[in-house]
C-alpha cells in the first residue's frame, strides 16, 4: 500500500546527453531516466518503485526544443507539453497532437510534463499503483480481473493476463500521425514507429514500452505525411481537467472533396497500448465522409470488444466516438 | 440597527490566508522536535497477534515506537487512538517517531506486525445476512445508547424482497407520526422506490496533521479543527489530562466539512509520543492518509414508498434507510434524512425506519448536510417522477408540500422557528425565468440535449444555551473573545460583529480573540451543523448587552441618576436628557476595573459554563467584562432551507454535460454578511455537483482495498466542471428567535444544488430515474444508449 514518504536514491543531473546514457548504461536497472518527474516520482514517493539512483534529464540541451526538419518536425523528448501546445507549427499542421496535449491532466502539470514522460508514463490500473503483486509488478494474479473487481477505467481489447490501459492522451495522437520515438543507448540509437512503441502484454507484462534499461528515449519525429490534413481528437473523462481518458480517439484523414481519400484512427484507454483501427480505417477508404459512413466505422471500431465488470460502457462510448471522428472531423 | 450587519467586510484572519502568512498546524516548529509516522492496516480486518519493532528501533535517528497498549483505550463503537484490531485498510496500528520522516518511514517498513485476518465486508446488506461477516470483533450494528451489538435478519427478510428492492428486516430505530395506512390509501400515485446513495471522503485541503509538546505538565497541541472550546474536553480526554492541562491551538482550519467538527482521536498521537520521548512531535498527515483517517459521509440504501394526491401533496411516506457506518460510531445521517423529509414534505403521516450497520470502510462522520443531502439527492428526483406521472409542474409539486412557520419537524412533531422554503421556491423560479427555461427541457441540438432541475434541502441550524465574553478595555476597544472555531466560512466574523453592533462600537475598534485556548475563550458550541449564525449570534448578543447594561449602571452611579436614563452611542455612554453627560467607554472600562464584583469580572453570573468562568475570571479586573448564558428564548428546530435551480446540456453520445446555470436562494433568515452568504451558495453548490455526479468512493469488495485514495482518484470537481457565474438570493425573513433574525445555512445549499442536478440530468434523459448517487459519465452514457448499468441496484462503493 501507498507510504507517501519518498526514499533516499542517488540524483544525478548530467549536462550532456552522452553523459546521461553512460550513466543510464553504467546504472541499468537501478537508474531512472527521470523527465517531468510528474509520474515518477509519485511512483517513489509511493515506494513502489524503488530505485538506487534518478538519472535528471533537465540540464541536456539536446532533449529540448522543437525543430523543423527536411520532412516534418522533431520534437524533443524533454519539451514540455505546454510548448506543443502553443507551437504555431504543430497548431497549424499537427493540431491532432497540440488538441491531444491540452487535454493533458492540468495546466500547471503540463508546465512541467514532457512529452517524452508522457508516453514513458506507466499504467494507472489502480490495484497496480496500489503496491499489488499483480502480474505487471512480478507476481501472478490479476487483481483487476476478478469476478469482485473494480474495473470501470480497464481494457475492453487486448487483455493478456494484464487488463491496464494506455493512460497517455498525446499518444494516440502521435500513432494517429505515424510518429517516430528515437531510443538511444551508450552504443546507438534506434528508431521505432510510434506505434510499435508500446507494449502488449502478450509480449512483456512488466513494460509499457520497448525501452530496455540503458535506452533513453530522446526525441519524437513527426514526418510531413499527414501535415495539414483533417483532424480530429476528443477524450472523455469524467472531469473536465486533471483526469485520466474513460475513451480517447484521434484521427487523420485526407479528402478528397466529401471522400475519404486516407486515414489513420486510433483509440486510447480502451488497451494497453493506443488501438490504431486499421479495420474501420480500410472500411472507410474510398467512402463519403457522412453520417452512415460514421455509422458503420463506429460498429466496426467496437466488434471484438470483450468487457469486465464495470466498462461496458466504453463500447458505446468508443463507438460515438469514432463515429464522431470521422462525421465531424 | 443595521449599521455593521448585512453588510460586506473584510474577516480579519483573509489577510494572513491570501498572503500565506498564517499558520496551519502542520507550519509549527519546535525545538528538538520529532517527526512521527504511522504503521497503517493493509488489511480491511485482523487481529495484532504481535509486534516486534527491535530491528526497527536499531535504526539510527529512530527515537520511539507507540503501540495501542500505550494510549487510552476508547470504548467501543468509539474511534481508536491506536488499534490492536484493526476495521479497515489504512488505520492506524503503531506509529514511529525519528529525527526525519524519511527514517521513521524506513523504520516502519522493519517493524514485523503479525496480523491474524478477520471476516470484513464493505457491504452492509452482506453483514446483515444470517451468518454474515461482522466489521468488527463484538458487533455488526451501533445502537444510541447500547452500544456495539449484533443483528442478522432473516433468510425470509432477504427473500421478501424483490429482486432489486432493498430487503426490510427488523429495524433498530424506528418513528411514525399520522395514519400511514390511510395516507396511502388516500394516494392518487403511490411511488415505492429503492435507492443508494454512496459515501464520500471529505477532501479537506488541510490533512490532519498536529504537533505536540509538553511544558510543566501542560500539552500544547496545534491541532486542525473547525471548533475551539468544544474540542478542547474531548481532545484532552484523548490526551489523557484535564481539559485545564491543555493549551489548543487551532487559529486556522485548512477545511473540514464536518470531519474536523469536534477533536478526533488521532490528533492526540503526537501528544503521546511526545510525553514519551520528552520531545515535541509534529505528526503530517499525508494525502492518501487523510483518505483513511479524514472520514467519509456514511451511504444509505434506502427505500422510500411515497403517496401523492392528484394535486402533488404528499399525503404518506414511508422511508426506511439502511446506512453504511464504517467500523466505529459514525453519525446519525439516517435519521436526519428522516427529519429532513418530515420538514421538506411535511407529509400528513411518515413512518421512519433504519439501522446503521458497521462495514470495514474509513470511519464516516458528519460530512455538509450529513443524511439531509444524501436525502436531498436520493428523493427529490423521485419527486420529479411523480410530477412527471401526475402531469404537474416541478416547482408547484414542491410549492404545494413546502414547510411553513406551523410546520412540525421529525417523528415527535416538535415546532420549528421559520421556514420560508415556499419563498425561496417562488424567488428562485422568478429570478431563474423557470416558466421559459421549463419550455426548453428536452430541446436537442445535435446530440445534445437541454435539461432543467429544481433540488432542496434542509438542515438543522442552531442551537441555545452557550456563553457569550465581551471586554471593553481601557484602551477603548472592544474585545470579543470567540470560542467557536474557524472552518474557514468567516462566520466566526460575522457572528462577532453582533457584539459590535449591539455596543454599537465601530468595527476598526474590535478586536476578535480567538483560536487559542489559552486567550481565554467562553464555552462555545463548535463550527458545525450550520449553526454559528444563530448560535453565536445570540451568546454575542447577551454578553453585548451585559456589557450594556454594566456601562448603564457605572454611568448612573457616576453621573446620577438611574440606568434608564441612560443610552449608548458613539461609544460612549450618555444621558439621554443631556447627552453632554458621558462618559467614554474607555472611561467606563477604567471604572469597571475601579468597582470590580461583577462589572469587571471578579464576580460572575452562577448559570455560565466553567470553561467561561475561568477565562472570564482570568480576564477580571482588566476593563468592563460582557459575560452572560444566551438564556433568549428557543422552542424549536431552527431550519436552514434551500432551493436549486439548474439548467445543463447533456451529450448522449458522451455522457457528458455542462452546467449552462445556477442559482441558489437561501433561507437563513436576516442576512449577515452578503459576500460570506455568496460564497457559501456557491461552494455549497460546487460541492453539490461532486456528490451528485463525480466524487467517487470505491471499494473492492473482495479484498477490501480503497481504489480512491488521491485527489485525482477523488474526483472534487474543478472549476473546469462548474459554471462560471453561478447566481445566489435569499428570502430574507427575520427568524423571530434570534436576536438579529439570522439563521444558519451552509449545509442545504450542498443538497439543493445537488437534487437539482440530478433532476436536471434525468429531465434531460427524459424521466429516466438512476436511484442513485453519484450518477457518474458511464452511468450516463448506458442511460443513454439504452444499456443497463454495471452495478446491482443495491450495490455499494462502485462509484
Amino acid at each position: 500500500m501507498l507510504k507517501d514518504m519518498m526514499p533516499h536514491f542517488e540524483l544525478f543531473q548530467p549536462a550532456s546527453l552522452d553523459d546521461a546514457l553512460d550513466l543510464a548504461d553504467r546504472l541499468g536497472d537501478g537508474g531512472w531516466p527521470l523527465a517531468g518527474g510528474l509520474d515518477s516520482l509519485n511512483s517513489f514517493k509511493d515506494r513502489s518503485k524503488r530505485i538506487e539512483a534518478a538519472i535528471d534529464l533537465a540540464g541536456i540541451a539536446e532533449l529540448q526544443g522543437i525543430r523543423e526538419t527536411d520532412d516534418g518536425i522533431e520534437i524533443g523528448a524533454m519539451a514540455t507539453l505546454t510548448e506543443i501546445e502553443r507551437h504555431p507549427l504543430i497548431q497549424e499542421r499537427y493540431g491532432v497532437l497540440a488538441d491531444a496535449v491540452r487535454q493533458v491532466a492540468t495546466p500547471q502539470i503540463r508546465n512541467a510534463g514532457t512529452l517524452g514522460g508522457n508516453v514513458c508514463q506507466d499504467t494507472r490500473c489502480w490495484y497496480y499503483r496500489y503496491g499489488l503483486a499483480c502480474y505487471r509488478a512480478g507476481g501472478n494474479v490479476c487483481y483487476a480481473d476478478t469476478p469482485g473487481a473494480m474495473n470501470r477505467e480497464h481494457c475492453i481489447f487486448g487483455a493478456d493476463r494484464c487488463v491496464a490501459v494506455t493512460p497517455s492522451d498525446p499518444a494516440p495522437a502521435l500513432v494517429a500521425l505515424d510518429a517516430e520515438m528515437v531510443i538511444r543507448n551508450a552504443r546507438g540509437e534506434r528508431v521505432v514507429k510510434a506505434e510499435d512503441f508500446f507494449m502488449e502484454p502478450s509480449i512483456d507484462i512488466t513494460q509499457m514500452t520497448v525501452l530496455e534499461p540503458g535506452e533513453i528515449l530522446t526525441a519524437i519525429r513527426i514526418p510531413a505525411t499527414w501535415a495539414g490534413a483533417t483532424f480530429y481528437f476528443e477524450k472523455v473523462a469524467d472531469r473536465n481537467t486533471w483526469d485520466f481518458a474513460l475513451v480517447s480517439v484521434a484521427a487523420a484523414m485526407t479528402l478528397s472533396g466529401n471522400t475519404i481519400d486516407d486515414i489513420r484512427i486510433v483509440c486510447g484507454a480502451v488497451q494497453c497500448i493506443p488501438r490504431r483501427l486499421t479495420d474501420v480505417e480500410r472500411a472507410v477508404r474510398g467512402s463519403p465522409k457522412n453520417e452512415q459512413t460514421a455509422e458503420r466505422a463506429g460498429a466496426l471500431a467496437v466488434r471484438g470488444a470483450k468487457t469486465l465488470n464495470y466498462n461496458h460502457f466504453k463500447i458505446p462510448l468508443m463507438e460515438n466516438l469514432v463515429k464522431r471522428a470521422i462525421r465531424d472531423a | 440597527m443595521a449599521d455593521l450587519l448585512g453588510k460586506n467586510f473584510v474577516p480579519p484572519d483573509v489577510i494572513g490566508k491570501v498572503t500565506g502568512r498564517a499558520k496551519y498546524a502542520e507550519d509549527f516548529r519546535a525545538d528538538g522536535m520529532l517527526f512521527c509516522r504511522l504503521l497503517l492496516s493493509p488489511m480491511p480486518h485482523g487481529r495484532v497477534r504481535s509486534i516486534d519493532s527491535s530491528e526497527a528501533l536499531r535504526i539510527p535517528g529512530v527515537v520511539a515506537v507507540l503501540t495501542a497498549d500505550e494510549v487510552p483505550s476508547i470504548p467501543a463503537p468509539g474511534n481508536p487512538i491506536l488499534t490492536n484490531e484493526p476495521c479497515y485498510v489504512g488505520e492506524p496500528i503503531l506509529a514511529v517517531a525519528a529525527i526525519s520522516e524519511t527514517i521513521a518511514q524506513d523504520a516502519i517498513a522493519r517493524i514485523k506486525v503479525d496480523l491474524e485476518p478477520l471476516p470484513f465486508t464493505v457491504d452492509p446488506l452482506e453483514s446483515l445476512r444470517p451468518g454474515g461477516p461482522n466489521a468488527r470483533i463484538g458487533g455488526n450494528t451501533v445502537i444510541r445508547r447500547e452500544g456495539l451489538q449484533e443483528v442478522k435478519w432473516t433468510a425470509e427478510d432477504f427473500a421478501a424482497a424483490e429482486d432489486g428492492a432493498l430487503p426490510m428486516g427488523k429495524p433498530t430505530t424506528e418513528w411514525s407520526y399520522g395514519d400511514l395506512e390511510s395516507g396511502f390509501a388516500d394516494a392518487t400515485l403511490v411511488l415505492d422506490e429503492t435507492f443508494v446513495t454512496a459515501g464520500h471522503s471529505h477532501h479537506s485541503m488541510e490533512p490532519r496533521s498536529a504537533m505536540a509538546y509538553w511544558q510543566n505538565g501542560k500539552c500544547y497541541l496545534h491541532g486542525s479543527c473547525q471548533s475551539q472550546s468544544s474540542a478542547v474536553p474531548g481532545v484532552a480526554r484523548y490526551v489523557g489530562i484535564e481539559p485545564e492541562n491543555l493549551v489548543f491551538v487551532a487559529e486556522n482550519c485548512g477545511g473540514g466539512f464536518g470531519s474536523k467538527g469536534g477533536g478526533y482521536p488521532i490528533m492526540s498521537i503526537p501528544a503521546h509520543m511526545a510525553k514519551k520521548t520528552g520531545r515535541p512531535v509534529m505528526m503530517r498527515i499525508s494525502r492518501a492518509e487523510e483518505y483513511f483517517l479524514g472520514s467519509a459521509r456514511p451511504g444509505f440504501q434506502g427505500r422510500i414508498k411515497i403517496g401523492f394526491r392528484a394535486d402533488g401533496r404528499i399525503t404518506a411516506v414511508d422511508l426506511y434507510i439502511v446506512q453504511e457506518n464504517g467500523p466505529y460510531s459514525g453519525f446519525s445521517d439516517f435519521t436526519s434524512a428522516a427529519g429532513a423529509v418530515s420538514i421538506v414534505y411535511t407529509p400528513l403521516a411518515m413512518r421512519f425506519r433504519g439501522i446503521r450497520v458497521l462495514t470495514n470502510t474509513p470511519p464516516r462522520g458528519a460530512q455538509r448536510g450529513p443524511g439531509q443531502n444524501q436525502i436531498a439527492a436520493a428523493v427529490e428526483p423521485l419527486i420529479d417522477k411523480a410530477a412527471r406521472q401526475l402531469d404537474l409542474d416541478r416547482v408547484a409539486i414542491r410549492r404545494i408540500n413546502a414547510p411553513d412557520n406551523d410546520s412540525r419537524y421529525g417523528g415527535n412533531q416538535g415546532p420549528i422557528t421559520s421556514a420560508y422554503l415556499r419563498d425561496a421556491l417562488d424567488l428562485g423560479a422568478k429570478r431563474f425565468d423557470w416558466e421559459s427555461r421549463k419550455a426548453q427541457s428536452g430541446r436537442r441540438r445535435g446530440s445534445k440535449v437541454m435539461g432543467v432541475g429544481v433540488g432542496q434541502a434542509f438542515h438543522s441550524a442552531g442551537s441555545s444555551g452557550f456563553d457569550g465574553l465581551v471586554r471593553l478595555a481601557p484602551d477603548g476597544k472592544l474585545y470579543i473573545h470567540t470560542g467557536v472555531g474557524n472552518l474557514g466560512t468567516y462566520s466566526y466574523g460575522s457572528t462577532s460583529r453582533v457584539a459590535a453592533e449591539v455596543l454599537k462600537c465601530r468595527w476598526e475598534n474590535c478586536v476578535i480573540v480567538r483560536g487559542d485556548s489559552s486567550r481565554h475563550l467562553p464555552w462555545n458550541l463548535g463550527q458545525f451543523g450550520s449553526n454559528t449564525s444563530f448560535t453565536m449570534t445570540r451568546t454575542n448578543y447577551a454578553a453585548a448587552m451585559d456589557a450594556v447594561r454594566k456601562l448603564k449602571e457605572i454611568a448612573a452611579r457616576d453621573l446620577g441618576g438611574s440606568p434608564d436614563d441612560y443610552d449608548i452611542a458613539n461609544e460612549r455612554v450618555f444621558a439621554r436628557s443631556n447627552p453632554s453627560r458621558y462618559l467614554t467607554y474607555a472611561a467606563a472600562a477604567r471604572r469597571a476595573i475601579q468597582l470590580g464584583g461583577r462589572f469587571s469580572g471578579r464576580e460572575l453570573p452562577d448559570d455560565i459554563n466553567g470553561m467561561t468562568r475561568a477565562s472570564a475570571t482570568a480576564l477580571a479586573g482588566t476593563g468592563l467584562i460582557g459575560v452572560a448564558k444566551d438564556n433568549l428564548e428557543r422552542t424549536g428546530t431552527v431550519p436552514a432551507l434551500a432551493a436549486g435551480f439548474v439548467q445543463i446540456e447533456l451529450d448522449l453520445e458522451t455522457g457528458k454535460f455542462e452546467i449552462l446555470d445556477y442559482l441558489g436562494v437561501a433561507d437563513c433568515g436576516t442576512v449577515l454578511h452578503p459576500q460570506s452568504l455568496a460564497n457559501q451558495v456557491k461552494g455549497g453548490a460546487v460541492m453539490g455537483f461532486g456528490m451528485a455526479t463525480l466524487e467517487r468512493h470505491i471499494y473492492d469488495p473482495h479484498y477490501g482495498l480503497p481504489e480512491v485514495i488521491g485527489l485525482h482518484q477523488a474526483k472534487p470537481p474543478s472549476y473546469m466542471d462548474t459554471p462560471l457565474n453561478m447566481q445566489w438570493d435569499a428570502v430574507n425573513k427575520a427568524d423571530p428567535q434570534n436576536p438579529v433574525g439570522a439563521k444558519g445555512i451552509g449545509e442545504p445549499l450542498l443538497g439543493c444544488a445537488a437534487a437539482a442536478l440530478l433532476c436536471a440530468i434525468s429531465d434531460a434523459l427524459g424521466g429516466h430515474y438512476f436511484n442513485r448517487t453519484p450518477v457518474v459519465t458511464d452511468m450516463i452514457i448506458n442511460a443513454a444508449s439504452a444499456k443497463t448499468q454495471s452495478h446491482k441496484p443495491l450495490q455499494v462503493n462502485t462509484a
